[in-house]
């Protein structure tokens, strides 16, 4: 058994990742007041962006290292800007969010196959390489932890810790942090405190945009290699984590760890003997169903910010 | 400015929006939507495999509008039309009867299934006030996986892993006095259906005291529940039926225009199932008219991308953008109030008061 | 003269109706000066532009005798012009600190830095007597002290004037007192206050002058003392008003309703309404009189059957009907007129003629075989909307969420009415409309009273209850404290029953 989990640790960790950073831009977003189902879509942005990107420059640069890193940024630009869709139709014109965030996966899921069937044929776009696991030194030595969690790692999953760290602190010691989760609360009040509501939903919704970009090039330069026009439905499981998580960063890690362990798990089942018993479909659907648990048991209690998905009408009062 | 030229400004956009991403990749938006328009009405043939291909969108549409009017915002419509459609895959596959009867039964099985899917966040909705957008979403990826590993198990096909086996040409929705009459077309049973389903949520809504319930309940639940409305039975009510035609889209998509279910893909018609009703601002016939539009773009992609270097995505990409301008069609309907007050801004015209409305400003 | 604030010749258009019109208001160093007019003439518009949240079409505002331009609210505040919304504008989930500093906040090395800001906050609360905890959470802490959080937030900014939007509102009488003890605390220590408001009691109570407004325009501003309530109130609605409804001794007859020990939960599950019996009779109005939030909506909710509850029965014409439904209760002979109209009593967008058969769309002849009769359902629309002069623009046609809050309420009235219950339920059946509009709808009351029915009023306006009941019930954290006859009693003893002291000998 500590064998398994020896290995599929780090595979877990690797599938967490890009759900992690998701739904952490989501987390700002949300605490903006702005909900944005359109994760998927961006995150699938993020992944043609960086695709693009990468290949094109690998084929001038060769596999020279900062080229993922262009990569990344570009990705996580892109989807910023694509976000800007979802902010102006939410912010500016009060439009259904639920709506506006569905356009949002739906013009990503068409148009960035419609871009890369123009450049590729097929409509994939393959880089030649991504970034490397590597055993972080002298950790990598303490007895299990240093299997667990720092062998086979990949700079970004460092990365996105990183930044998990920052936000939780933006969030919560910041006055921008105070401002963004008033906005979320009670925008009448911030408004009234003399902050700009709609500017800090924009920058919350620009937030999630870049981080969601970042998530999907991350699958692309970890494990997955190739752009294929989707990202596996795990913007939704993003979205899911963020609630599972009850919209507090430290929640939304364990949230997403929880479902990256339970879709690794389901992943490799096959070929651990232990886990062929279980049948794959109960393993697969596993994370939504207790997605859809969670939601009843929290369903008394949310953390949800109070004026999440409500347009900032500033003549009501 | 009313629904229908907002909705004709949203699509007039989109095909704009449309014929610059052809420009800009190379391509000749003349050209090309001449071939897409060709390719979904040139021929009898045509028009007919627009009319099966829309089937799908209009039951879709019909769904989501029918929960939006009464309230809910099913985006689950891909998941409930999976699933209803393999159900009625498996009675199909399993159940060896009369064609009649065997045909109702699936129709039957295909209406329950996709209800019994929309059921589960209907009552978590009804129950434990969860949002019926994150639970369907979840329905989805639960009826994606649940057919990704049951069809492979049960009724694997036989050449291919990812379908299921072919139904019996009695399993199916095709007639040939129909196929006939459109000269060969795919176009099948399924699009009457269709119809039916438009004319009979039309009467519901519009008629009846049902209606009037769910309706009211939609608008306002505090109010129903004043009104004496069992609320919660409504809520349930309105998610089993918007769930059973989402379903009946499975049976016209893998009964009538496919032949067997492929499994590892959340059918689209699903999603735009949204597009529809919203364009058709959640009117039954507003549906109709919307979903045969989509049908047309659906239709002619592949003549269009046949005769051009134009990636069919093309069409997506124009159903998606016009969703994107649906919804903030309020952009526009601002534009056009601006344009019209500083047309007809006289000095005094605002200055006589209206007594009523003014109450109304200060209580807002 | 020193004025602080002066606003001369202000003008405000919304599209299709003048707001303000040629409104001047002067406001002295150190005073409290009342802005008195009815629901609808202006208040609200004339402050929001003095706090920076539009910009008057026309017109003056000068701050220390300069004239300025007050674009935004961050503009009001540093010209040190501060507001006590009448709905709060804090974050429940954020403590009493943050809401304060929130878009203040004090930093350190670009972080927040509470500790700081919170001994600022205690200093403060000191200062003024407002006894605020500085680390409690908002969601916490009663509505008195949440209105004490938006003062402080004032203070914290330096706010010189003050502007109090219908402060009283949500206040026990108890916090009433305080809060105006509080009021002449700021202008001792120099702050000038305008208070916003319709109650002539209040003005009478604490302000030194007072600038009434009617339909738009300044009608005059009076010295509180040496100005009459009547000529206040006949200012405020343009013509002479008694403050008195007409109306006969009352005959009461059989018992109607009769509460038997009733205890109903709040949705936060604690009990909200504890062992509560009253009887009432044919051609009486009983008045429950209380503050908000001490059981009333509890009790209503579960006569009408919209709330479960916990034990006790309520017994309608001799009938238990504690465990019907809402539509079963309604067909033994309840009506109601719900606390919020809007939310409860209308479906906004329906039409009128579809609002108006709202409990009874199940019966013939509005229905047959579950389908609509439009034709009858459109009779019985124009025979409210006649005989309860319900206007709207399109008639019964006309989407309900257009019409005026005066019009709403008639239509609901009338519906009501029209089902001829025999126990009629108001709920604040006047809140925020006019006078007319009051007057009217005392009318009807008392009519149906007088045809034998047995009226339940509950309302938060003292004057309203003593005015229009025959008999009065005081409820006070969700229990009775006694029945009064309405002529044997006054606002003194109301009061004090409302704040939980038991009358003596209770006369019911």
């Amino acid at each position: 058994m500590w064998t398994t989990l020896e290995q599929i640790f780090p595979y877990a960790i690797v599938f967490t990742i890009p759900l992690l950073i998701t739904a952490l831009g989501a987390l700002f977003s949300e605490r903006s007041g702005v909900v944005n189902i359109g994760l998927d879509g961006l995150m699938i942005v993020g992944s043609f962006i960086g695709a693009f990107v990468v290949s094109k420059m690998q084929a001038q640069f060769g596999g020279s290292w900062w080229v993922l890193w262009v990569g990344l940024l570009a990705a996580a630009a892109a989807s910023a800007l694509f976000s800007l869709l979802h902010a102006f139709a939410s912010i500016n014109l009060s439009a259904n969010q639920i709506i506006s965030g569905t356009a949002i996966n739906m013009i990503a899921g068409a148009l960035t196959i419609f871009l890369a069937r123009n450049i590729t044929g097929s409509g994939n776009i393959r880089i030649t390489s991504g970034f490397r696991p590597f055993d972080f030194p002298i950790l990598s030595d303490i007895p299990i932890i240093g299997d667990l969690f720092f062998t086979n790692t990949y700079i970004t999953t460092w990365l996105v810790l990183i930044l998990l760290l920052v936000s939780a602190f933006i969030l919560y010691k910041t006055p921008f942090g105070l401002r963004l989760r008033a906005c979320g609360e009670h925008p009448h009040a911030a408004e009234a405190a003399g902050i700009r509501v709609r500017a800090m939903r924009y920058v919350g919704v620009m937030i999630s945009g870049a981080f969601a970009g970042l998530g999907g090039a991350v699958i692309l330069m970890t494990y997955s290699g190739e752009f294929t026009g989707n990202v596996a439905g795990l913007g939704f499981l993003a979205l899911a984590s963020l609630i599972f998580g009850q919209w507090k960063p430290f929640g939304i890690l364990a949230a997403t760890f929880f479902f990256g362990f339970a879709s690794t798990v389901a992943n490799v089942s096959q070929v651990i003997p232990q886990l062929a018993v279980i049948p794959p479909v109960i393993l697969k659907i596993f994370p939504y169903v207790v997605t859809l648990i969670a939601l009843v048991i929290f369903s008394k209690s949310s953390n949800a910010p109070k004026a999440v998905g409500e347009p900032f009408d500033s003549g009501k009062r | 400015m009313n629904n229908s030229i907002k909705s004709l400004l949203a699509v007039l956009f989109g095909l704009l929006a449309g014929a610059l991403l052809m420009a800009v990749t190379g391509h000749n938006p003349v050209e090309g939507y001449k071939f897409l328009i060709q390719g979904g009405l040139k021929s009898p043939e045509r028009i007919g495999n627009t009319l099966a291909t829309a089937t799908p969108l209009i039951l879709t549409g019909l769904s989501v509008a029918f929960a939006f009017r009464t309230g809910l915002f099913n985006i689950g419509a891909a998941g409930q039309m999976l699933f209803g459609g393999f159900c009625a895959t498996a009675v199909g596959l399993s159940v060896d009867l009369p064609r009649a009867l065997l045909l109702t039964l699936m129709v039957l099985a295909g209406f329950i299934g996709g209800a019994l899917w929309a059921l589960i966040p209907g009552i978590l909705k009804a129950r434990y006030n969860v949002h019926e957008v994150v639970s369907t979403i979840m329905m989805n990826w639960t009826a994606y996986w649940t057919v990704y590993y049951v069809i492979p198990g049960y009724f694997k096909g036989e050449s291919l892993e990812t379908e299921s086996r072919q139904l019996p040409p009695e399993a199916m929705l095709h007639a040939s006095w129909l196929s006939d009459m459109f000269q060969g077309s795919y176009i099948n049973l399924g699009f009457f259906i269709g119809v039916v389903a438009v004319l009979v949520v039309a009467f519901l809504i519009n008629k009846t005291t049902l209606g009037y319930e769910l309706k009211a309940v939609g608008f306002n639940r505090h109010s129903a529940e004043y009104a004496g409305i069992a609320v919660k039975r409504s809520i349930v009510l309105s998610m089993f039926i918007a769930g059973g035609i989402a379903g009946l889209a499975g049976v016209a998509q893998y009964a009538g225009n496919a032949s067997s279910l492929q499994i590892g893909v959340l059918p689209s018609q699903g999603f735009d199932g949204i597009a529809v009703a919203l364009l058709g601002a959640n009117a039954p016939l507003g549906v109709m008219v919307s979903a045969l539009f989509f049908g047309v773009l659906y239709s002619g992609r592949g003549f269009m991308n046949a005769m051009t270097e134009i990636p069919p995505e093309i069409a997506d990409s124009i159903i998606a953008i016009i969703i994107y301008f649906a919804a903030t069609s309020i952009l526009i309907e601002r534009l056009f109030r601006k344009w019209k007050v500083r047309k007809s801004r006289a000095p005094h015209s605002a200055a006589n008061k209206k007594q009523g409305e003014r109450e109304h400003v200060d209580n807002a | 003269m020193d004025y602080v604030v002066e606003m001369v010749g202000i003008r405000k258009e919304f599209p299709g109706i003048v707001a303000n019109d040629d409104i001047t208001l002067q406001l002295k160093r150190g005073e409290i000066h009342a802005l008195l007019g009815e629901n609808g003439a202006g208040k609200s518009t004339l402050m929001s532009i003095l706090f920076g949240m539009y910009q008057p079409d026309r017109g003056v505002i000068k701050v220390n005798g300069r004239e300025v331009r007050i674009s935004n609210p961050n503009v009001a505040n540093r010209l040190g012009i501060g507001m006590v919304h009448q709905h709060f504008k804090l974050v429940e989930a954020f403590t009493v600190t943050e809401n304060i500093i929130l878009g203040s906040e004090t930093r350190r090395v670009g972080m927040l830095d509470i500790r700081t800001a919170a001994n600022r906050v205690e200093a403060l609360s000191k200062q003024y007597g407002l006894n605020v905890d500085p680390h409690a959470k908002i969601e916490d802490i009663s509505v008195g002290m949440q209105q004490r959080v938006e003062i402080l937030k004032m203070l914290y900014r330096d706010a010189e004037v003050l502007i109090f939007d219908e402060p009283t509102a949500v206040l026990t009488p108890q916090e009433i007192e305080d809060l105006q003890g509080i009021m002449k605390n700021l202008v001792q220590e120099g702050k000038s206050i305008i208070l916003i408001t319709h109650k002539l009691k209040e003005i009478k109570a604490v302000a030194d002058r007072c600038t009434v407004i009617r339909r738009g325009r300044t009608i005059g501003t009076v010295d509180v003392a040496d100005t009459s309530r009547e000529t206040m109130a006949e200012m405020m609605v343009g013509r002479s008003v008694s403050f008195k409804v007409d109306k006969q001794e009352s005959r009461p007859g059989e018992t109607v309703l009769e509460i038997r020990s009733l205890t109903v939960k709040n949705s936060k599950k604690v009990d909200a309404l504890k062992a509560f019996s009253l009887e009432l009779r044919a051609g009486e109005i009983v008045g429950i009189a209380g503050v908000d939030g001490n059981g009333q909506t509890e009790l209503i909710e579960a006569i009408t059957g919209l709330r479960q509850a916990e034990s006790g029965s309520v017994i309608l014409n001799g009938k238990d009907i504690t465990g019907l439904s809402v539509r079963q209760r309604n067909e033994s002979g309840i009506g109601h007129i719900p606390e919020d109209r809007q939310k409860r009593g209308l479906v906004l967008d329906y039409t009128l003629e579809e609002n108006l058969i709202l409990e009874i769309y199940k019966r013939p002849p509005y229905s047959k075989n579950g389908l609509l009769q439009r034709a009858a359902i459109r009779k019985h629309a124009e025979h409210i909307i006649q005989s309860f002069d319900v206007r709207s623009g399109e008639a019964g046609r006309s989407i309900v969420r257009s019409m005026s809050g005066g019009n709403q309420q008639k239509a609901i009235i009338g519906r009501e009415v029209e089902r001829d219950p025999d126990l009629l339920i108001a709920v604040q059946p006047t809140r925020g409309l006019d006078v007319g509009s009051i007057e009217y709808i005392h009318r009807r009351l008392v009519e149906q009273r007088d045809k034998g029915k047995a009226v339940l009023l509950v309302s938060l306006e003292l004057d309203e209850v003593l005015n229009l009941s025959d008999r009065i019930a005081v409820i006070n954290n969700g229990e009775l404290v006694g029945v009064v006859n309405a002529s044997e009693t006054n606002e003194q003893e109301l009061g004090l029953m409302m704040a939980g002291y038991h009358k003596e000998e209770g006369s019911a």
